[in-house]
């Protein structure tokens, strides 16, 4: 087991955490698209938190460069998620993920 | 326990609290809140990493765009909450358990692979480095990963376009140019020729007009 000085295994064991909290938010998550939105920054987060991890221990600055692209690339996840969510407001006047059953069979 | 250590361990446990309170809010403009606690924790862990520029990006970026982003659409939508839905007993037993099971799987790979030494580095070897973080990042992203930097660009651009185009609304009162219309126009919509008497010049205002007095 790690011992209590922080290591790789720390920021990776932290990474596993805040992706499977955030996980467990998207499952659960039932009223609001828009929380749905944050979770899945929270998992790109977690992943770029690897990423930083692992470029700082290995004194690499490439996983650093990939981090800045899965932060441009979140962005543009996030602006057109938030386009989409308005044009479903607009559509249906609530933004609650279980009123989203047309396609259930 | 050094300070590092200390800052890791504080630095977590925020990060951990503020993550569990995004997913568990009522409130979304709460979740928002600690989303944006979450980010700066986040920036924080980067900068005792050794990657300063990516921890202040992330706070200019994610804190200063993206969240801003998130807290207008919130306030635009003006949501109602209906507490008549199941907020968390219908999935939460499932999602827990995905989520246990998850949580299991990468810690066992995570701990097998300390203990069978595959390679995971002990101490950071960053950290005794001059911090010129910024500039060998710039290095490196503008020469080789020059293409894939034009190729978020090109993304960014395309995700702007996407997103105007998907929430543009027609105004009423906006003006124009109606192509078709333009083309289909006939004479008739345009033109009338209406037939009148000539004009007759009367005798008084040829003598007293200077131009036509002069010229003789």
């Amino acid at each position: 087991m790690p011992g209590l000085e922080p290591t790789l295994t720390h920021y990776l064991l932290l990474a596993a955490a805040l992706l499977v909290i955030s996980l467990v938010g998207i499952i659960a998550n039932r009223r609001n698209v828009l929380v749905l939105l944050m979770a899945i920054e929270l998992v790109l987060l977690s992943a770029n938190l690897n990423f930083v991890a692992f470029s700082a221990y290995y004194n690499d600055l490439s996983g650093q460069v990939m981090t800045m692209f899965v932060l441009a690339t979140a962005a543009v996840e996030s602006a057109v998620g938030l386009a989409l969510l308005i044009l479903l407001f607009r559509r249906r006047g609530n933004i609650a993920v279980q009123t989203l059953d047309v396609m259930k069979g | 326990m050094s300070f590092s250590a200390f800052l890791f361990y504080v630095l977590a446990a925020i990060l951990l609290a503020s993550a569990v309170r995004v997913v568990s809010a009522r409130q979304p403009v709460h979740a928002a809140l600690s989303l944006v606690l979450a980010f700066f924790t986040m920036a924080a862990l980067w900068i005792t990493l050794g990657a300063e520029f990516l921890g202040l990006a992330l706070v200019v970026i994610y804190v200063g765009a993206v969240m801003v982003l998130f807290l207008f659409v919130l306030m635009m939508l003006d949501v109602r909450q209906t507490d008549k839905t199941p907020r968390w007993r219908l999935h939460l037993i499932p999602a827990l358990a995905i989520g246990a099971l998850m949580l299991l799987e990468i810690v066992l790979l995570i701990v097998d692979g300390v203990k069978t030494k595959t390679a995971l580095p002990e101490s950071a070897a960053s950290m005794d480095k001059p911090l010129d973080n910024t500039r060998e990042l710039g290095k490196l992203l503008f020469e080789d990963y020059l293409y894939s930097l034009e190729l978020v660009g090109v993304l960014l651009l395309v995700g702007m376009i996407a997103a105007i185009v998907l929430t543009h609304r027609q105004s009423r009162f906006a003006k124009r140019q109606e192509v078709s219309e333009q083309i289909a126009v006939t004479r008739d919509d345009r033109l009338r020729v209406v037939s009148m008497p000539a004009e007759v010049e009367a005798e008084d205002a040829t003598a007293h007009s200077p131009d036509k007095t002069g010229g003789h």
